[in-house]
């Protein structure tokens, strides 16, 4: 058998049909799991029901911030129909989704951090008697103050949300430097400061977490969640609930809708994997919307500041990037967060200086995690807003500027980010085209306007959670004597396809279709490790590992069926559900008749594949986040439609062109792009995540403005405008042939492109998101008097940076080392994570 | 001996055409219709998203038309028809909708789909020839956080094409 590291991921130029002609791949095609879809049949979590079980709810915390000073429950325990109440102390591990910040108790301990941080389940017979029964604990609580933002985070260290962290509020504070800037602004012509906010908001997959547990009949655990990464659950689970990971099965079932944020292990599965094996009876728990609020871990608010350093043709001389998030109540994926919101400045254009100073802190608000984009949708809006002013000011036209200053394929960025096939000016020279930009731009009537933005996105994170040397996906292939193959993978199905990517990708090596093949996957006890569906990692990862294990099995089949036919392997082609001769198409034997010859000269035959990315050549503090195999590219142009008297915004039309590689189900594809198009229009103008104070009176507490889908909105069909995709198809060698990620970075040019947009429009910067008519109106009311035409923040606050770690880009001879990088003093909060580990 | 508390005395009956079939059901009295058809039924192909009424996941279609099963209260079903996304299909084929959602990439996650499938049936039974704005109104009740619409809009209207091919020859 080869080693991984002699086979290419490229695909053999024998598989599929004859020529180089693919058969499943690039063809739009019903996906494999859409019958199940379109039949009800598509088992989500809340759709599973076990004899005898029970119901599990949740009692929240109603302060933001608080320390429990007794709870009492028996008279919960006493009330008919309870079987169990669970506390703190019956779970009293921390976990969390990174290493650094296990910070997290599945019901809290002594400390409450938001409104609804969870302080107690009840489990019991009927769901509506849990959901009585929680009324009936009574909770004493010494409620603390309350930290509102990031500001007033930055100001008071005291109450400490947290023990742990860079110091008082502050989680991370993070200080890079990429060449010397200040030189870089000396070169400059002209520089440009800017200040940005982007507002908070939440996933709202239309699926609300639910989560069922069993003690299976040999007596070990078995949950079922809407989980988008099971791998990390499982863990959770093994480091809570204090087991051996081997006696644990995680399985995700398909997630009603994503996005991120389903990418925590959550309270609610350790609670009801916990009470599960206490009372020996399947537990289910299934979250009510306004609790799917509390879990959030969607969009980082940051508040960002830009300066940037350009020559009169545009060029980038230096740019120097703050950020200042607001990260909630816990740590969740907040320190990748702080990191992407300065990582992938340097992909889209090359700039060769850069300085990167981002700090995430505390605040008693549900916590913030990945939302599609990560952390990078935030500053991609400051960043090509600011090109637009920009391109303004030297009067150059913004889709030529940018075309001009575009980074070139494979070069390895100020950061040390290598990059792959780079497509985004062939994007931008698209939605030009489509688009009509020449005769629009600064040429529609007032209260028309058009905008351009672009974007790049990771084609999966480059390092796992957990640094380890082992693959990050991995791909097992059983193939039987009727022909029939089963994948197996851990690989998760959010909705994305993942599944499809899968049986198209095999079926294609193996010359069968996609109906022949069975998929199994987001099983920890059947399948290999996937690290789980974030990151845009799953195509070109799962999809690089099926090519292998689909490459070895081809690889049985044909030598046995070689034998038989007796012409030479190399001859032989793998199409049509056969395998026959390519210089005699007639002579040859089924896909089935290949099987059994290669299992009676072989044995049973099964086949592995594992994918591990390239190292990266950033070997800075930090530069674990941003490197990935290859990157997607996107460039957008939005029209749209501005009433000067009422400022209310529509959006006519979006041209959208997406450097895809290559498209595996073209269909899918474009379903990705149009579905971030519209969540990134939500972002736009109208989601987010606000927050407000009770009056005094009432505590003073902050509570969630609106944990309602009704008063979160989010467009419907009737917003909804036309898109115009174009996939933009240059394959790129490391992706699965060719293929590059789609389902995260269509959504990041579109919120800039509006606002870029609205100025085309009447003539105003709306500097922040979302753009909704009433900032429009006061830009306009400030444009009228005569002042800076724009709504936005207007300052930057103090933060105390760290020295920054001075790492010299590769064209002044960097090694991807820092040059000033020493040793940190290991934390307390290190050395507790070392005594809870031995 | 305790008396059981309301969640579990299954003390109202009613009976309605559930997918074209005579059905028998009892249930606690507080229950919705969508309760009932998941919890009490196993008819979990309709789902939920709010129990609010809010984002249109759960609907199905009374008597023909399309309401939100979750503010329903299944005791006002009696003698009235049901259909959810299991009744779409016949004879063992799928709804030219539920063919064209599946080849068209009309079902992401899949989790808005019944309902959708069913509202757009309701349209279609009414107006068997609607325009894009006409298909885009009826469904603005249900929310779809996957698809940007633009995929269900053509599958609606791929198959019309095909439902009106199929009248046709049957003429």
């Amino acid at each position: 058998m080869p080693k991984q590291s002699d086979l290419p991921n490229a695909p053999d130029q024998n598989s599929g049909a004859s020529g180089s002609e693919l058969r499943v791949v690039g063809v739009s095609r019903r996906r494999v799991d859409a019958r199940a879809k379109v039949t009800g049949q598509t088992r989500f979590a809340d759709d599973i029901s076990l004899p005898r079980m029970a119901h599990c709810k949740l009692l929240r915390s109603p302060h933001p911030h608080a320390r429990i000073r007794k709870i009492d429950v028996s008279r919960a325990m006493a009330h008919p129909g309870v079987y169990l109440v669970l506390t703190g102390k019956d779970l009293p591990i921390e976990y969390g989704i990174l290493p650094v910040s296990q910070d997290e108790q599945a019901l809290c301990g002594d400390h409450v951090r938001h409104v609804g941080d969870p302080v107690a389940a009840v489990i019991a017979r009927e769901e509506l008697t849990a959901f009585d029964a929680c009324d009936l604990i009574d909770v004493e609580y010494e409620i603390l103050a309350t930290i509102s933002d990031p500001e007033e985070a930055l100001a008071t260290p005291e109450p400490r949300i947290h023990d742990y962290g860079e110091e008082g509020n502050i989680h991370k504070r993070v200080s890079l430097e990429f060449g010397n800037v200040e030189q870089g602004f000396a070169e400059a012509d002209e520089i440009f400061e800017d200040t940005f906010f982007y507002q908070g908001s939440t996933h709202l997959p239309i699926e609300q977490h639910a989560a069922i547990a069993i003690k299976d009949p040999e007596g070990k655990l078995t949950i079922w969640s809407s989980t988008q990464t099971p791998h990390y659950l499982h863990r959770a689970l093994a480091r809570v609930l204090e087991m051996p990971a081997a006696h644990i099965r995680v399985i995700a079932t398909p997630n009603g809708g994503g996005f991120g944020g389903k990418s925590d292990p959550f309270n609610h599965e350790l609670v009801v994997a916990k009470a599960a094996l206490m009372l020996d009876r399947p537990v289910k728990i299934c979250l009510t919307r306004e609790e799917v609020f509390y879990c959030h871990r969607g969009r980082h608010p940051v508040l960002m500041k830009f300066k940037t350093g350009v020559k009169k043709d545009g060029t980038i001389t230096g740019m120097h990037l703050q950020t200042l998030i607001d990260g909630g109540a816990y740590g969740s994926y907040g320190v990748a967060s702080t990191f992407y919101t300065g990582a992938l400045q340097t992909t889209t254009y090359h700039i060769p200086r850069y300085r990167f100073q981002g700090c995430r802190t505390f605040t008693n608000k549900p916590p913030c995690g990945p939302k599609r984009g990560h952390g990078t949708p935030q500053p991609r809006f400051g960043q090509e807003v600011q090109l637009d002013k920009i391109a303004e000011k030297l009067k150059i036209d913004p889709a030529g500027l940018r075309l001009r200053i575009v980074e070139s394929s494979n070069a390895v960025t100020a950061n040390f980010l290598r990059l792959g096939t780079v497509g985004l000016g062939e994007c931008i020279r698209r939605v030009v085209k489509a688009s009509g930009w020449n005769e629009k731009f600064r040429k529609l009537p007032e209260g028309r306007g058009i905008g351009l933005a672009c974007s790049a996105y990771l084609t999966g994170a480059g390092l796992p959670i957990y640094w380890n040397k082992m693959p990050h996906s991995g791909v097992q292939l059983k193939l039987d004597r009727g022909g029939g193959v089963t994948v197996f993978c851990g690989a998760t199905e959010i909705g994305q396809g993942s599944d499809d990517v899968l049986a198209a990708i095999v079926a294609e090596v193996l010359g069968v279709t996609t109906f022949d093949i069975r998929v199994y996957t987001g099983d920890t006890d059947l399948g290999p490790v996937d690290l789980g569906s974030y990151s845009s990692r799953v195509t070109l990862m799962a999809g690089n590992a099926a090519i292998q294990a689909a490459e070895r099995a081809k690889a049985m089949l044909a030598e046995a069926v070689a034998l038989r036919l007796e012409v030479p392997k190399e001859r032989l082609r793998f199409a049509d559900n056969r395998v026959f001769d390519s210089e005699a198409p007639e002579k040859g034997v089924t896909f089935a008749e290949a099987v059994c010859l290669a299992e009676a000269r072989f044995g049973t035959i099964g086949t592995v594949g594992s994918y591990t990315p390239p190292k990266s050549p950033a070997l800075y503090k930090g530069g674990g986040v941003g490197p990935s195999p290859t990157y997607s590219y996107t460039a957008a142009v939005i029209e749209v439609e501005v009433n000067p008297i009422t400022g209310w915004i529509t959006v006519p039309k979006v041209w959208i062109a997406h450097d895809i590689g290559r498209a595996l189900n073209p269909a899918l594809a474009r379903g990705q792009v149009e579905g971030g198009v519209y969540m990134g229009l939500g972002e736009a103008l109208m989601e987010e995540q606000e927050f407000r104070r009770l009056p005094k009176k009432l505590s003073h507490a902050l509570v969630h403005k609106f944990p309602s889908i009704l008063e979160y909105k989010s467009p419907t069909s009737l917003d909804m405008p036309d898109v115009v995709t174009e996939l933009i198809e240059e394959p790129d060698p490391r992706g699965p042939f060719g293929a590059k990620e789609v389902g995260q970075g269509p959504l990041l040019p579109v919120m800039p492109a509006v606002a870029n947009a609205v100025y085309d429009a009447v003539g105003v910067r709306i500097d922040e998101v979302p753009i909704t008519p009433e900032k429009i109106m006061k830009a306009l009311a400030e444009k009228k008097a005569g002042r800076a035409a724009r709504f936005g923040p207007d300052h930057f606050p103090q933060v105390n940076w760290p020295e920054a770690l001075r790492v010299p880009p590769p064209w002044e001879g960097g090694d991807g080392n820092a040059v000033n990088d020493v040793p940190r003093p290991a934390k307390p909060r290190a050395e507790k994570e070392k005594a809870l580990s031995s | 001996m305790a008396t059981l508390p309301i969640e579990s005395q299954k003390t109202s009956q009613i009976r309605i055409t559930l997918n074209g079939e005579e059905t028998d059901v009892s249930f606690a009295p507080y229950k919705t219709l969508l309760e009932v058809l998941r919890e009490d039924l196993g008819h979990t192909g309709t789902k939920h998203g709010c129990e609010l009424g809010e984002c249109g996941a759960c609907a199905v279609l009374l008597d023909g038309k399309p309401v939100l099963s979750c503010l329903v209260l299944a005791l006002e079903c009696d003698r009235k028809t049901v259909l959810t996304v299991e009744g779409l299909g016949t004879d063992g084929n799928l709804h030219p909708l539920q063919d064209a959602f599946a080849d068209l990439g009309a079902a992401q996650c899949g989790y808005c789909t019944p309902a959708i499938l069913v509202t757009a049936k309701a349209l279609l039974d009414q107006n068997p020839h609607p325009n894009r704005n006409q298909i885009r109104e009826a469904i603005s009740g249900n929310l779809c956080r996957c698809t940007g619409y633009l995929q269900i809009f053509e599958a609606v209207e791929a198959a019309i094409l095909k439902i009106a091919g199929h009248s046709k020859q049957a003429t």
